[in-house]
């Protein structure tokens, strides 16, 4: 059973530090044993919470997943072969705002032991070989430029190679400021691989992680056969701030969160995280990979 | 203002925010208007088939040049009423999913798209997001990267975000001259990164957003010139520039076969990005 399979890898990497991303949204108690729920406001024991894919124990708040964590879940075995490390941001508009677009990405290097916003390879679901793509919201908010646009480009290509599926989690704020014009024209770029992937007959999986938003979802993220989200993730073109801005009234309860964007018919499915992989392998099944 | 404007694009030394209050000019030929100035007998088409019909985004077909041609647009316009109706030619998704089904229909029947766009961008509201704005979007993306008949898209005015290039995805891109074409408008990113949308035009100036900047970097492969002070001051000399340019580049694809016309398509999207390899 797939899921048990996860856990096990689960307990077998629960060695692994908790990623920096995590310990910004902690509490500052030291000795990091005790983290605050930021839906309930619950007091959760670390452990605890790590035991349970990181899902509030009281309330079922999904944490947000750094890629380690995500590809601890996921792949059997923690094994993975990680593609186009070699590929870097630069600061070719000359950006800066508060600091240097070079230093920002420094600085983000440093603080997630991520080379950019995603992380892309191969490794195998429920005994599945799949190429994955994996966003990580704590580089730069999971924000989309030319790297993050390549290095997906580039996965769907090889998947297209080995005649493999593609499954994406996406975790993004959206196209990156910094990269201005170049950024928007990754979603083309992505988009049109996709086409390709879906001409081979290949299948695309798309899991949607809290937030998945503007140019990510305008492009690959909504494009998938398959459509999963992680309960209550907000999912959506325009950010709630600037609809709310240019409507001037207040927005439905639960807009734009999965079980809402499903109700409108925009996702297929909005699971736990726990039964994720399960789902994934089925899916798999039913597609003959 | 206006006056001022008109002299200073003699000057050839325009800012960038100078650039986007012109691309932004209420008075500037909009997507019907070219269509009725270059080609003959325009039929507009309506309607998504799912939902409505979206004015904000328009399409029909016309002969240009004694052949059919699908044209679409984003459709604002030049009064308050009519900027209304055509809700300032931001489109929902009903807009999107309408071009795409007559683009599709252009590459059933063998015949070329031609696009204008002009939008501040996507309309950000409750029915867009619930009707699906972002997947519009992207299927639009996703489904002309591999159509196989020439796409010629035009920047009229302002190229705002994936509002824009969800009818972008061209064979060719073109840009009037005093056009912009952006990720996000000046004062969203100065809102953004300087946390403070009164510093839009310090944003503007910082941001590569016109079109010789666009050119320099592959993102337009053309650039049609405007009569001084703008399109506006003389639409019809304008539409005249814009003609050529369209004829132009059609020519030129119309060399391909349908093959080579998604393939050329296909790579010129595909090499778009810069970053370094490390060693």
């Amino acid at each position: 059973m797939a899921i048990r399979e996860s856990v096990a890898d689960w307990f077998s990497k629960k060695k692994i530090k908790p990623s920096l991303d995590y310990q910004a949204e902690k509490l500052d108690i030291p000795g990091d044993l005790w983290v605050k729920c930021f839906k309930c406001g619950d007091t959760l024991y670390y452990k605890d919470l790590e035991k349970n894919f990181k899902v509030c124990t009281k309330c079922g708040y999904h944490f947000k997943l750094s890629f380690r964590e995500r590809i601890a879940i996921t792949v059997d075995n923690g094994a993975f072969i990680e593609y186009d490390k070699d590929i870097r941001s630069t600061n070719f508009f000359n950006f800066s705002d508060t600091k240097s677009y070079t230093e920002r990405i420094e600085d983000n290097m440093k603080n997630t032991g991520l080379s950019d916003a995603i992380v892309t390879g191969e490794g195998k679901i429920a005994g599945h070989p799949v190429v994955l793509g994996i966003m990580d919201f704590s580089f730069m908010g999971g924000s989309m430029g030319s790297v993050v646009g390549e290095k997906v480009t580039l996965a769907v290509e090889r998947a297209i190679e080995k005649k493999m599926p593609v499954i994406i989690f996406n975790a993004s704020g959206g196209a990156r400021m910094q990269e201005g014009i170049m950024s928007l024209m990754q979603m083309a770029k992505t988009s049109a691989a996709l086409a390709k992937l879906a001409d081979k007959n290949l299948p695309y999986i798309s899991v949607l992680t809290d937030p998945t938003t503007a140019g990510v979802s305008a492009s690959y993220a909504m494009l998938g056969d398959f459509i999963i989200s992680e309960p209550g993730a907000l999912i959506g073109f325009a950010g709630p701030r600037v609809i709310e801005q240019t409507i001037r009234q207040k927005l439905p309860p639960g807009f734009q969160r999965a079980e809402y964007v499903m109700a409108h018919g925009m996702i297929d499915i909005v699971t736990e995280r726990k039964y994720l992989k399960d789902i994934v392998s089925k899916i798999l099944e039913f597609t003959g990979h | 203002m206006q006056n001022k404007l008109d002299n200073l694009t003699d000057s050839l030394a325009l800012s960038n925010w100078q650039i986007v209050l012109l691309a932004r000019n209420s008075q500037r030929p909009s997507a019907l208007d070219y269509i009725n100035m270059i080609s003959e007998g325009f039929v507009e088409l309506r309607g998504d088939r799912y939902f409505s019909d979206d004015p904000a985004l328009i399409g029909g077909i016309a002969k240009f040049e004694g052949e059919y041609v699908m044209f679409i647009g984003n459709q604002k316009g030049k009064t308050t009423k009519e900027n209304l109706a055509r809700n300032f030619g931001m489109a929902h998704p009903e807009g999107y999913r309408k071009a795409l089904r007559l683009m599709k229909m252009a590459e059933k029947f063998g015949r070329p798209i031609v696009t204008f766009i002009d939008t501040p961008g996507a309309y950000p509201g409750i029915g867009a997001e619930e009707r699906g704005q972002a997947e519009a979007i992207a299927r639009n993306l996703l489904e002309m990267s591999r159509l196989n008949v020439p796409i010629i898209c035009v920047v009229t005015g302002e190229g705002g975000s994936g509002g824009a290039l969800g009818i972008g995805v061209g064979n060719k891109v073109l840009m009037m001259e005093y056009s912009i074409y952006s990720v996000i408008s000046p004062e969203g990113c100065a809102s953004i990164l300087y946390r403070d949308s009164s510093r839009a035009m310090e944003a503007a100036e910082n941001m590569k957003i016109t079109a010789p900047s666009l050119l320099d970097l592959s993102i337009v492969d053309d650039i049609i010139s405007e009569p001084s002070g703008g399109a506006h001051t003389d639409p019809k000399a304008a539409a005249e520039n814009l003609k050529n340019a369209i004829i132009k580049h059609l020519k030129e694809l119309k060399k391909l076969s349908s093959e080579k016309i998604t393939e050329q398509r296909y790579n010129r999207f595909r090499k778009l990005g810069i970053f370094e390899k490390i060693q």
